[in-house]
């Protein structure tokens, strides 16, 4: 274990800056998202969640992939190249760790991904412990311990110190490199404070929420099939807020943009609650907006781990909790149609 | 690193599967009103890729768009693919005002095959098409011609809205029919002038043939055909695991990851399109 | 807690059980106590959820856009529960014909102003588990200990201002302050916009919309964004987009809506409302309203329905464009 005083916290930054590209939670207009850290960016502990999640530093809202020029019937492709330089992502709490596991399944495998598979390569994850939970978390509901991330560097706020250990060789390199601003101390101090937290996380309003009732092995067709789906839809707005600030949500589109000169294909997120979303020229397979509320949630707590050894596709980080327009969210459907204990 | 250039700063770059080869279309044919067939090669006339039948490619026009067409031609058919599109929405209004000599972006093959080479090996086939949806199985019946020997009795049951909707009719008249062991049906919805073959849906017709559920069927038209032909085939004795389709679903990445073919765990582009109807019945009712 | 909600829940109650109505368009209880959501109540027993307390922020209006199609068979009359701001929104949809009036009861409930859980939060305020009010203050208790916030201090931000507590249309009312009148100056954050030079005002734009996520949870809110399909959805219109690409798209997406609801928009307030990233939407659209006002004479969309706005209606005393450089841009 190595530390650092808490309060020298954003040296620290400055240092791991020097070297190379840091992102961690940044204000803009009073709120927090993950952004690149320039000189003045200081760190605020009290910050739990960011508005959008750490996802968007490995899988950005909007990415270019290709750039075509048209020269009368000729075509020339020239594809953008995956971003290839190291950088640091700090200030990672354990359930947006745990959701670059959920992205990995999908991105990082059969195929690849390159863009986010480059970006995975060369990012080390440097996770700061949640010192204050809040109502809306349910992460251990998925088996998430939040006092253990298991990010490349794990760190406890334990009094006046920041406590940290690297847990990979990328977070042993990056520890390293920060030589002499780093003294060693021993577990007493990040032990208190997990268990510190550990004991809020138990006391929260959601402590008890379970999995009952979804997975690989009850039937999907009668979870499918259950009435409920319609009320529960009924007032959703069809927004992508749950689905942009969601940090498992991986589904994108790829558009053409036509600047005159060139035309760039980029990938943006998307939402499977957007009409258009399976609309073709000859219709969509789910017209109706209880089928797309249905299937964000279905994919979660049912299609995904049926797809991925039983993996949940949530990480119950709260965010839908926090900022859906009419609070409608993952646990009121999981409370609704889940089994009891 | 584009393609016209011969620096090696991104040799070691790993390509991302989003990225389309540069392809060139060598040749169009007129199949229907409104189908084309394109033939389309690499720019040197090298192979794009190899595929086997069922198998998908995505098409790009940048500016328009991208997406999932199957490939009309026979894997045996090395120097090029082919596939015939029909026109019906912003791309393939595109793709048809095309010339012979654009180029395009091509990526693929896509997709699970039908199983050509497994489970259809040494059995009858029914191959069951209606309109466009011929264009899956003109691969899968052409590879089959090819490898005569390895299946049993053929019988191709084909059926249009009309006589100028039959996609690729010269070649259904000129070498399918008159295959060794191979019947050809043709039907179309209503009577026309000119027309003296058999008149009415594909469902009625199949169940006139009335076909012994000894052969192993394959479907492909639009959604109401096939619900309605795959009752004909229940009701005629057939098992659903003898009977095998493709679904058709929104498209964009081709390879399991945008979301949008998803469907149950599966996502049509990967795990589909190809479909063994016991397995469509595992599925939510959403295609 | 509004002082009508048992009122409320009790007369909803009656009116389904008779007949009266089929269906209920209301807020069902959360998980937490300030989580309540916008839901359609089909039966009796399913009226064991609904509630109506401080945290029923959002503006049911739009809904009957949808609900008040009946579904075939359907005898009894949708109800929709409307507090006094709600009702201008509603009108202006009737002004628009997109409601169909006669399948709608509106049960108008009064309300005292509505509280912001994220206000709450932003005191400091975490790991909340219950809470409690008392003479305008709000008792929240949360797992580190409990703390007292003034309600007046986390009042959404729509009702810092109020409109008045009169509601303009309904079939039946329940309310003991449907008398009071607007409280506080709507325009003044406008105003302090207007007082910036042009540098500070884009620099301040710039870093509000900045954040913007392009998750149309203003667009899909909001009473006045009611068109059947959206430019910005319709692929054939080109301008179809997902994402701010680049930073133009970036200020023109909230800027044409603000100037497509420009004289239609009955400043809800919802747009600001739902922002998950806070932006204070609601500024531009009162930008118009006073421009408006000022251009035309005062100007409330949805006092009434079938009222003919200013910006659809020709006077040979309207304003000449000319008026933008009299006002040198602003």
């Amino acid at each position: 274990m190595k530390k650092i005083a808490f309060s020298q916290i954003d040296n620290l930054l400055a240092a791991i800056a020097a070297t190379q590209k840091l992102y961690m939670p940044v204000e803009t207009a009073g709120q927090y998202n993950y952004g690149e850290w320039t000189p003045g960016t200081t760190y605020n502990p009290d910050v739990l969640h960011t508005v959008k999640s750490a996802k968007s530093v490995f899988f950005p809202q909007s990415e270019d992939l290709i750039r075509f020029k048209r020269d009368g019937m000729n075509l020339s492709i020239s594809p953008v190249a995956p971003e290839d330089e190291d950088f640091v992502v700090f200030g990672v709490h354990a359930c947006d760790v745990k959701g670059f596991a959920v992205l990995d399944r999908v991105f990082l495998y059969d195929p690849v991904d390159a863009y986010y598979t480059s970006r995975r390569k060369h990012g080390t994850i440097f996770s700061v412990m949640c010192k204050a939970p809040e109502e809306t978390c349910f992460c251990g509901a998925f088996g998430i311990d939040a006092t253990e991330p298991g990010a490349d560097v794990d760190s406890w706020i334990a009094d006046d110190a920041l406590v940290m250990r690297a847990n990979t060789e990328k977070g042993e390199k990056l520890l390293e490199s920060l030589g002499s601003l780093l003294t060693d101390c021993d577990d007493t101090a990040a032990d208190q404070a997990k268990a510190e937290t550990k004991e809020i996380l138990g006391k929260l309003p959601l402590a008890d929420l379970n999995t009952n009732g979804f997975g690989k092995d009850v039937d999907l067709l009668t979870l499918f099939n259950r009435p409920e789906w319609k009320e529960l839809a009924s007032g959703c707005l069809g927004c992508g807020t749950c689905t942009y600030v969601c940090p498992t949500c991986q589904c994108y589109d790829v558009r053409d943009y036509n600047t005159g000169k060139e035309i760039q294909r980029f990938r943006v997120w998307d939402s499977c609650m957007y009409s258009d979303f399976t609309m073709m020229a000859h219709g969509t397979n789910r017209p109706d907006h209880t089928q797309r509320f249905r299937q964000r949630f279905m994919h979660k707590l049912k299609y995904y781990p049926d797809r991925y050894e039983g993996v949940f596709g949530c990480v119950g980080c709260g965010r839908c909790l926090q900022k859906c327009p009419i609070s409608m969210n993952i646990v009121k459907v999981m409370k609704k149609l889940g089994g009891e204990a | 690193m584009s393609e016209n250039c011969t620096c090696h700063c991104h040799d070691g770059m790993e390509r991302d599967m989003l990225i389309p080869q540069l392809a060139v279309v060598t040749a169009i044919r007129q199949d229907t009103p409104d189908v084309k067939t394109f033939r389309v090669e690499g720019l040197n006339g090298e192979k794009l890729f190899d595929h086997m039948p069922g198998q998908c490619a995505m098409v790009t026009l940048p500016g328009v768009g991208e997406a999932m067409f199957s490939i009309t031609s026979s894997p045996t058919l090395t120097e090029y693919k082919e596939f015939s599109i029909k026109r019906c929405g912003e791309l393939t209004d595109a793709l048809h005002a095309m010339e012979v000599g654009q180029q395009i972006g091509v990526r693929g093959p896509y997709g699970k095959q039908f199983p050509v080479d497994t489970e259809f090996k040494g059995k009858n086939l029914l191959f069951i098409a209606g309109g466009i949806g011929l264009a899956p199985l003109h691969s899968v019946i052409n590879y089959v011609r090819a490898n005569r020997k390895d299946y049993g009795h053929v019988d191709i049951l084909y059926g249009s809205r009309s006589a100028d909707d039959l996609v690729d009719y010269d070649e259904i008249k000129n070498e399918w029919i008159g295959e060794e062991d191979t019947n050809v049906y043709i039907t179309i919805d209503r009577p026309q002038e000119g027309w003296d073959g058999h008149v009415g849906f594909v469902p009625a017709y199949l169940k006139e043939l009335a076909f012994e559920p000894n052969c192993t069927a394959i479907i492909c038209g639009p959604p109401i055909m096939i619900k309605f032909v795959l009752q004909a085939l229940i009701e005629m004795g057939f098992d659903k695991t003898q009977v095998y389709t493709t679904l058709e679903l929104k498209m964009k990445c081709g390879i399991g990851k945008c979301g949008r073919c998803n469907i149950g765990s599966k996502y049509v582009c990967k795990d589909g399109p190809v479909f063994r109807c016991d397995e469509i019945d595992e599925l939510p009712n959403e295609y | 807690m509004q002082r009508v909600s048992a009122k409320v829940l009790e007369r909803v109650r009656q009116l389904m059980a008779d007949g009266t109505v089929a269906k209920v368009v209301g807020w069902k209880k959360g998980e937490f106590f300030y989580d309540c959501a916008p839901s359609v109540f089909e039966t009796v027993e399913s009226l064991d959820d609904l509630v109506y307390d401080s945290f029923c922020a959002s503006n049911l209006s739009k809904y009957m856009i949808k609900n008040s199609v009946l579904p075939e068979g359907q005898t009894g009359k949708v109800l929709v529960l409307l507090k006094p701001c709600d009702t201008y929104s509603f009108n202006q949809l009737l002004t628009e014909h997109r409601i169909q009036r006669d399948n709608v009861y509106i049960l108008g409930v009064g309300c005292e102003g509505m509280v912001d859980i994220e206000k709450v939060k932003a005191q400091g305020v975490k790991g909340i588990i219950g809470a409690s009010e008392k003479d305008g203050i709000l008792t929240v208790e949360t797992v580190y200990g409990n703390k007292d916030v003034a309600v007046r201090d986390v009042l959404v931000n729509k009702c810092e201002t109020c409109k008045g507590k009169t509601h303009v249309i309904y079939d039946e009312l329940i309310s003991e302050n449907e008398d009071e009148g607007p409280a506080g100056d709507r325009f003044e954050g406008v105003r302090a916009l207007e007082a910036m030079t042009s540098e500070e005002r884009f620099a301040f734009w710039k870093a509000e919309l900045s954040k913007c996520i392009r998750c149309n949870a203003c667009r899909n809110a909001c009473p006045a964004c009611s068109c059947r399909k959206c430019v910005f959805d319709n692929n054939a219109s080109g301008i179809a987009s997902k994402a701010n690409t680049d930073s133009f798209e970036e200020k023109m997406f909230h800027i044409i809506r603000a100037f497509h609801v420009a004289g239609r928009c009955t400043d809800c307030g919802e747009c600001t409302r739902v922002c998950p990233q806070g932006i204070p939407l609601h500024l531009f659209n009162r930008k118009y309203i006073k421009d408006i006002n000022e251009f035309y004479g005062d100007y409330s969309a949805g006092e009434t329905a079938g009222q003919r706005g200013p910006l659809i209606n020709f006077t040979l005393n309207d304003v000449e464009p000319q008026i933008v450089s009299d006002r040198e841009g602003n």
